[in-house]
């Protein structure tokens, strides 16, 4: 097991090593640049070349590189032109993770206390009502895009109805304490009850709209994962020993079939990340989406590189851990 | 098994219970008044019943970049410093004209190369530091001491293009030479006369920052690190002023800077104990925002939401609109524009009055020169082009280019003020260049993605761009597009590119107002009919909506607006 996890490892750092070489590469070959950014429409051709020479940025492609790996490996990973100018891009990133974390968090929760029963219910009761409801429901999930699904909401709650707001994280006003920044969790640790439910009221419209890819994801998989299990020749060899039904579903029907559904979480982490930058973007969620879509637009290149590096270490991380997780459900994998 | 299991839920508790005794709330009470303060008498009360406690919420499209403002060149960072700080000269209130600041009176010299500034006796910065003489020269020698990645464009925009250059830069012609002080009084020479100064002082960039704060905060430490900049403590988290109000803190997970009263202030005292900016930069959500009732005003709303806000009881407040858009032309990319008759049909061509009428906002105009009534040397006499088809198809075949083919680009991902919807601007200039014949091939580009770029290294022979003034200056107008020759509009492929600099830089330099006012609008007149570098188009006003109980707001051309004049009545 540990020689496994030491050679993931290595190939991790492999993908991170090229990823990075052809973001860099990408980024760069991209119209317009932060010279652009910094300068608005007021620049002149003197005032743009002398501010590229000033940063570099008038030298070949791999030179440029190699300076961002040495500065790099002394800590620095640039500073922000756009976003925030002037700052760390990773210290950007650090403040900004947080959010996401927390969306993502109650979305993919949502995704999995909805998706996980009903997918199972789906397949118990194939072919009724119940089933073919719940397929469609997730049709619908996978198929409306996340940004429209999100302005729906707000309008609906947020506007006509008023009852959450339309978007930040927290009143203005409320003067809560802050500590992880993830501000329920915050709430909750320093007994701030109203910051607390605050903040989870800002987070229910943004979580919703996140969450409706997970869910109709895993909601398909597990019904279509308990239905192939449900025929397996092991559930009908318990169903014919006379175990107790509760036993044969919880220990042979549902554990079986959760395997492909966790890799299927581990997936979605990806597909988060990716609805987080049109999620907050709708809801001014200031969170790594938001900064993401905020630094393509004003061709951010520290903050997207440290933006995107991070996205991709965690993708990496969460799928390493879904491997081992599902070393763990499946003792064959164990063995091999 | 059980007992791992209960072992583990036991660990989440110890921890969660760990976690809790540490976390601590720091709350401090938001709503009482701070120590020291009258309160509602020392405030502004426009408004019978205004609340001298309340928080004004205000979204803001874009964030704050940094709260130096001399380091700054974007509006969202000088709408935050222009709370913060003051000038030696100010905009008159609801105007683009300057008057005294923190000079309370100001003259020039015969031959207007030195300036002597009275300052005001009496004022202190946020910092407890007195305002004298001394520390007004300390900024100016700031401005002209800087060394390093400061000079460069990206980070002094301002000063580099007003003051021409730093103190070690002995090859760029400066135009600061000294600033003396005695007690009160501060005299500034300058080593030319220009028009800009001494208004430019009234420019958010110059505010006056307490020279104390400079030092503790290491103010003038900018670096250029990768591909951007990095900027001191100061500029980040201190700044330091005279203004009505002072600095709270800039919250990035929020995205809102907080400004407080100041209760020392010299003048009348901000209307409100707290001002909170909050970005928001979606249009629509700034609206939906202020519909929730969730902040009090916001920058900037769509022409097309306008009556529907009022209609909901809000205030939309026009300003007077202090922006040109243009189409600019550059015949280094099509040798066709090199005949002023093919740049006069394009212009007849084009339908400004339906324009005007059917894409752009309520008071907006069509421009018959590149700068707006409100500016200094503005022509009267001039008239739009008029929408004349024919004469553009003749004018086309008089010069034998009939069959003309133009790129036309167009800028995508972006408004602005004198452009709030660009598509449809674009389409109905296209639409109206095809009707007299002329083939277009459309190019659309990001403004950041580039856009700029190409405008401005000259690829596009025609383009949609435009400008917002400063302060009320023909040169901040006319001097930036068309003193230099080989910009976006390449007057260097024209005859007459010297004498239209030649004559830009005389009107520039000529000490008497009203002298200086004729030579500019004469020189309008040529621009317009002989010249024709570009095609003005229109001037647009922008909008800032309030909500019903917001008083006090008074709109500047210039979106320099001094919010301390605001009471909220709840």
């Amino acid at each position: 097991m540990s020689r496994y996890i030491v050679r993931r490892l290595l190939q991790a750092i492999v993908t991170l090593f090229v990823l990075s070489l052809l973001l860099f590469a990408w980024l760069r070959s991209l119209p317009g640049g932060p010279v652009s950014a910094l300068l608005g429409e007021r620049s002149t051709p003197e005032d743009r070349a002398a501010l590229e020479q000033a940063l570099g940025l008038d030298q070949p492609i791999f030179i440029q590189y190699l300076r961002f790996l040495e500065r790099a490996a002394q800590g620095q990973f640039g500073v922000s032109t756009g976003v925030l100018p002037g700052r760390d891009a990773l210290e950007i990133f650090l403040s900004r993770f947080p959010a996401t974390i927390e969306l993502s968090f109650f979305a993919l929760t949502l995704a999995i206390l909805l998706g996980i029963p009903l997918g199972y219910l789906a397949a118990r009761h194939r072919g009724t009502f119940l089933d073919t409801g719940s397929v469609l429901f997730s049709l619908v999930g996978i198929a409306v895009p996340v940004f429209f699904l999100a302005f729906a909401l707000k309008y609906v709650f947020a506007i006509q109805l008023g009852v959450l707001p339309p978007s930040g994280r927290q009143s203005v006003g409320i003067n809560a304490t802050h500590i992880t920044g993830m501000y329920v969790l915050d709430g909750l640790l320093t007994r701030e009850w109203d910051a607390a439910w605050d903040a989870l009221r800002h987070l229910i419209l943004p979580a919703v709209a996140l969450s409706s890819i997970p869910f109709a994801v895993i909601l398909r998989i597990t019904r279509a994962s308990v239905l192939e299990v449900l025929d397996e020749d092991y559930v009908r060899t318990a169903q014919a020993k006379g175990l107790r039904a509760a036993t044969i579903r919880g220990r042979h029907v549902l554990r079986n079939a959760l395997i492909p559904v966790v890799t299927t979480i581990g997936l979605q982490t990806g597909a988060l990340l990716a609805g987080a930058v049109l999620t907050e973007r709708v809801f001014t969620f200031r969170g790594v989406g938001h900064a993401l879509a905020y630094g393509f637009e004003t061709r951010d290149y520290a903050v997207l590189q440290v933006l995107i590096m991070m996205a991709a270490l965690i993708y990496i991380l969460v799928n390493m851990v879904v491997d081992i997780a599902y070393a763990a459900i499946d003792p064959r994998v164990r063995v091999r | 098994m059980p007992n791992r299991k209960l072992v583990a839920v036991a660990g989440a508790l110890a921890l969660a219970v760990g976690l809790s005794a540490c976390a601590e709330s720091q709350r401090t009470p938001t709503t009482s008044a701070p120590q020291g303060t009258t309160g509602a008498t020392a405030a502004r009360s426009d408004s019978g019943n205004a609340n001298a406690d309340a928080t004004f919420i205000f979204g803001a499209a874009g964030a704050p970049k940094l709260f130096d403002p001399f380091y700054a060149s974007d509006g969202e960072t000088f709408r935050v410093t222009r709370q913060i700080y003051e000038q030696l000269l100010d905009f008159l209130p609801g105007e683009a004209k300057t008057g005294p600041g923190l000079a309370e009176s100001y003259e020039g010299s015969e031959d207007g190369l030195t300036w002597t500034f009275k300052i005001r006796e009496g004022v202190t910065f946020h910092d407890g530091t007195d305002l004298d003489a001394a520390a007004v020269c300390a900024n100016f020698d700031r401005w002209y001491n800087q060394t390093g990645a400061a000079q460069s464009s990206a980070v002094t925009y301002y000063w580099n293009n007003n003051f021409g250059g730093f103190a070690d830069q002995t090859d760029k012609d400066s135009l600061f030479e000294s600033c003396t002080a005695d007690g009160m009084t501060a005299t500034v020479k300058v080593t030319r006369v220009t028009s800009k100064f001494p208004d430019i002082l009234a420019h958010g960039a110059y505010a006056i920052q307490s020279p104390t704060a400079h030092e503790k905060y290491d103010a003038n430490n900018v670096q250029a690190q990768g591909s951007g900049f990095t900027y001191p403590a100061y500029a980040l988290e201190h700044p330091t002023g005279t203004g009505a109000f002072t600095f709270g803190g800039y919250d990035d997970a929020a995205g809102e800077v907080t400004l407080n009263r100041n209760e020392d202030y010299w003048g009348t005292k901000a209307g409100v104990a707290k001002m909170v900016i909050r970005t928001i930069p979606d249009e629509s959500t700034r609206r939906q925002e202020l519909q929730a009732g969730t902040i009090h005003g916001y920058d900037l709303p769509n022409p097309v939401d306008w009556k529907a806000l009022e209609d909901g009881g809000a205030k939309v407040e026009i300003r007077p609109a202090f922006n040109i858009l243009y189409v600019g032309l550059n015949a280094t990319k099509n040798e066709a524009l090199k005949d002023v008759r093919v740049r006069q049909a394009l212009s007849y061509a084009i339908n400004r009055d339906q324009l005007v009428q059917s894409q752009l906002p309520e008071g907006a105009e069509a421009a018959s020169q590149f700068f707006p009534k409100a500016v200094s040397g503005y022509n009267t006499s001039l008239q739009p082009y008029p929408h004349d088809p024919e004469k553009a198809k003749a004018l086309l075949a008089e010069a034998g280019h009939s069959d003309l083919t133009l790129e036309f680009w167009q800028p995508t991902e972006v408004t602005r003020p004198y452009m709030p919807d660009p598509a449809s601007i674009y389409e109905a200039i296209r639409s109206d260049w095809e009707a007299v014949g002329v083939t277009i091939n459309p190019v659309a580009k990001p403004w950041t993605g580039g856009y700029l770029d190409g405008t401005e290294q000259g690829e596009a022979p025609a383009f949609l761009l435009g400008w917002t003034g400063d302060y009320d200056s023909a040169d901040n107008f006319i001097g930036t597009f068309f003193t230099k020759q080989d910009n976006a509009f390449a007057t260097k492929n024209y005859p007459f590119a010297q004498e239209l600099t030649d004559a830009l830089v005389a009107a520039d330099s000529e000490p008497d107002a009203a002298k200086r006012d004729q030579m500019v609008s004469d020189l309008n007149k040529k621009i317009a009919e002989e010249y024709l570098p570009g095609l003005p188009i229109s001037h647009s006003p922008p909008a800032i909506v309030v909500a019903a109980g917001v008083n006090g707001l008074v709109t500047s051309p210039l979106a320099a607006e001094d919010f301390s004049t605001v009471t909220i009545t709840e």
